[in-house]
């Protein structure tokens, strides 16, 4: 028997103590396979596993379990996402049945963004389970070999269980219980919202450390480089939930014309640095959102290549 | 109560566009509780009805009838001797009631004069709010007596979920996050053990998932 859970290459990047590097990659609007290829392949060696989003912002795109096989035969790693606006019960354990006889080894568990953002506003939502179960279906098909009914599975899914954390959400004093809550259902590895406000990541950080949570999971940072002030101003003011202070829109503004980008990145490459060192910081969650091409570089400064193989 | 808005007068009059003779059937109900379909609201509707008759030269003949309830056969029963007279019925009852009109009287045409909206209350004056998602099983007293089934836009019940801004939902600002309320309350109760238990799938057995659905008590059955 293994002595992993899954046996997952991330699995086995975080088992080793190493600092873990992930990536990720939206599925096309259609079926442009060689748009996804083309992303996927900036990614490869680069980073320990790709999440593959999951009808992200509520927009039809590419099933995520699809385009994690593709990943797969290009020989990247996928971190399949699983929202549970899209299924009920049945279809979340068949798709997890599915996924993982395919080759699939990570899975992360989401609510998933509400389908008013997206371009199917008409839709009917599911929500028969909400994040928090999905992670507790997971593991206990995996650990326990049983269905939510409570039947035997005929050769359990063993995944790695992954979760999201929104340590800038509101209510502030709850979200470290909630991921408290996340891993007590089931999670093994964490990656957290975008971070640009510091100073809260750092606070959030000692509590979940205080508590002791960091030693039943590990948690990745979540970094996404600002193309742009635009960009900026827009997670500032129109994404729920994120935290974008004055004092970065003003660095990246002070940056001058053509040299923005330039200035997201190197925000982005000092919170690597910080998180290499912070305690209880296991590794990052790279959002290189539709800027995929520039993960090898961003890779390659913030110090994090090669990549380990097992 | 049941909550309901009226429907756009366009969508009515599209409805009995060819109609004669029109019976507006009003309820004593929540529906009248809510300012949408009681016997002022029976009222105006045929007024309306008769003014767009007449600007189209035709002559619409509209009579008024507010039952005590629609949903209650005793009472629709009321009608028997005049809902022949008419080409058609438009109830402003909630759902039920141009239900319980058709069910009664078969051959009737029977139209909607409102949308139902949901199970819930006024909060003030002119300003009505969602409280009960009718799951059959309530569990708000897990909940700081607040419904996260009803009132969070995903229903989650180990809320709240990432986009929890300034106690408002991410789908609008003008949309409450229930979850805000159920753990800031539960946390001035000293209640935060409760909440960071695991509050495990939902059975939707006894909701509308589980089929459309029927209660009988025994003990008042006939």
């Amino acid at each position: 028997m293994s002595e992993y859970k899954s046996g997952s290459n991330l699995e086995k990047v975080l088992n080793a103590g190493l600092f873990a590097f992930t990536g990720e990659c939206g599925p096309p609007q259609g079926a442009n396979l060689t748009h996804l290829k083309e992303k996927a392949g900036y990614l490869k060696g680069c980073v320990d596993a790709v999440n593959v989003t999951d009808n992200q912002t509520a927009v039809v795109r590419m099933s995520s379990w699809a385009a994690s096989l593709i990943l797969l035969q290009e020989g990247l790693e996928p971190n399949f996402q699983m929202v549970c606006r899209d299924r009920n019960r049945l279809a979340i354990q068949s798709d997890i049945l599915g996924a993982y006889t395919m080759g699939i080894r990570n899975m992360l568990c989401l609510s998933g963004d509400h389908q008013k953002f997206g371009n199917h506003p008409e839709a009917k939502n599911v929500f028969d389970i909400d994040s928090m179960q999905l992670i507790y279906t997971t593991k206990t098909m995996r650990d326990e070999g049983k269905f939510l009914s409570g039947q035997d599975i005929d050769v359990a899914p063993k995944l790695f269980i992954g979760a999201a954390s929104n340590p800038f959400a509101e209510p502030v004093d709850f979200r470290v219980h909630r991921l408290a809550k996340k891993i007590a259902a089931g999670a093994d590895f964490i990656q957290t919202q975008c971070i640009y406000n510091m100073d809260r990541f750092r606070s959030f950080m000692k509590q979940a450390v205080d508590m002791g949570l960091t030693e039943k999971c590990y948690i990745l940072a979540g970094v996404t480089p600002m193309k742009s002030v635009g960009m900026a101003r827009y997670m500032a003011n129109s994404v729920p939930g994120m935290d974008v202070p004055d004092s970065l829109i003003k660095r990246l503004k002070g940056a001058g014309k053509g040299k923005i980008a330039e200035e997201g990145i190197k925000f982005a490459l000092e919170q690597i640095e910080e998180f290499k060192e912070m305690e209880g910081v296991a590794g990052v969650h790279l959002m290189a959102i539709e800027w995929e091409h520039k993960v090898p570089e961003i890779a390659e400064r913030a110090g994090v290549l090669p990549r380990p193989t097992f | 109560m049941i909550v309901a808005e009226p429907k756009p007068i366009k969508e009515i009059l599209e409805m009995v566009k060819d109609l004669k003779k029109i019976l507006v059937v009003g309820c004593k109900g929540c529906v009248t509780v809510c300012n949408v379909g009681g016997t002022k609201e029976v009222g105006i509707l045929a007024s309306s009805i008769k003014i767009y008759g007449k600007k189209n030269g035709q002559e619409i003949e509209v009579e008024e009838y507010t039952l005590e309830r629609q949903c209650d056969p005793e009472y629709v029963d009321e009608i028997k001797n005049i809902i022949g007279d008419y080409d058609a019925v438009i109830s402003i009852a909630c759902g039920v009631g141009p239900q319980f009109l058709s069910e009664r009287y078969p051959s009737s045409k029977i139209f909607p004069g409102v949308n139902t909206k949901f199970i819930g209350g006024a909060i003030e004056h002119g300003i009505w709010s969602e409280r009960c998602a009718g799951c059959g099983t309530c569990v708000v007293h897990f909940f700081g007596g607040l419904c996260p089934i009803s009132r969070c836009s995903k229903s989650l019940l180990n809320g709240p979920c990432g986009g929890s801004s300034n106690g408002k939902c991410e789908i609008s600002k003008d949309v409450e996050c229930i979850w805000d309320s159920i753990v800031r309350k539960m946390m001035e109760q000293n209640r935060l053990d409760e909440l960071i238990e695991f509050k495990p799938p939902k059975s939707w057995i006894t909701a509308r998932d589980g089929g459309p659905r029927r209660m009988i008590r025994e003990e008042l059955v006939k």
